[in-house]
């Protein structure tokens, strides 16, 4: 079943605490386009471990300061 | 838009205006008799030769228009490549079975080819379109 992500990042936040680094410069440091690091931060796209890892390590943060899921037997009623 | 939405782009409206021609020109040559009559074989070879060239075209009048743009194809443009031809592989299968079905009930050729035609079409526009949507509001998650 398709379903939205219930993933969310910092990485806008970040990339300005980092030196304003642009998503350009960004995506160039991780591999991939402009697009996709744009649809990662608007939280239309999930990315791998893989690139998440790499996006965490271009920002000089852990992986959890720049994603966060939200655990379920907290949010649960 | 990256490169690859481009060319989705390109893949929906070629298709679309292609299946278009043929419909028009097919159906502007019934005269009162049944529609298995018209020719069709001829306009069918065109529209699809025509709209194989009409692709080509279009992707290499967009290098030209703007030779500075990436070309570059990542994690994402792949996964949405992958999803649009699973979506659009569905019409295929559809087609064939179709036109095995037909055959064996001995339909006139004028339907199997249209219907076989018709899958082709829906395989690449429902594709295209796939992608263009995971393009424009995301990838879905499963």
């Amino acid at each position: 079943m398709v379903k939205p992500t219930r993933v969310t990042n910092n990485i806008r936040a970040l990339r300005f605490a980092h030196h304003e680094m642009t998503q350009a410069e960004l995506a160039e440091r991780i591999g991939v386009t402009r697009q996709t690091v744009i649809a990662i931060e608007q939280g239309r796209y999930s990315p791998s471990l893989e690139i998440a890892f790499r996006i965490a390590h271009a920002l000089g943060v852990r992986l959890d300061d720049v994603f966060q899921y939200p655990n379920p037997e907290e949010t649960a009623p | 838009m990256t490169h690859e939405e481009k060319r989705a782009w390109i893949m929906l409206v070629v298709s679309v205006v292609a299946y278009a021609s043929y419909a028009v020109v097919v159906l502007g040559r019934v005269d009162g008799g049944p529609l298995s009559a018209v020719p069709y074989a001829g306009a069918l070879l065109w529209t699809v030769g025509g709209a194989i060239v009409a692709n080509i075209a279009a992707e290499i009048a967009m290098g030209i228009a703007n030779p500075r743009a990436s070309r570059v194809k990542d994690v994402r443009d792949k996964e949405i490549g992958r999803l649009g031809e699973h979506v659009g592989q569905s019409f295929v299968v559809i087609g064939a079975v179709s036109a095995m079905l037909m055959a064996l009930a001995e339909w006139d050729w004028f339907w199997i080819a249209n219907v076989v035609y018709l899958c082709f079409v829906l395989s690449a526009v429902v594709g295209a379109l796939t992608k263009v949507i995971a393009y424009r509001k995301g990838v879905p998650q499963w």
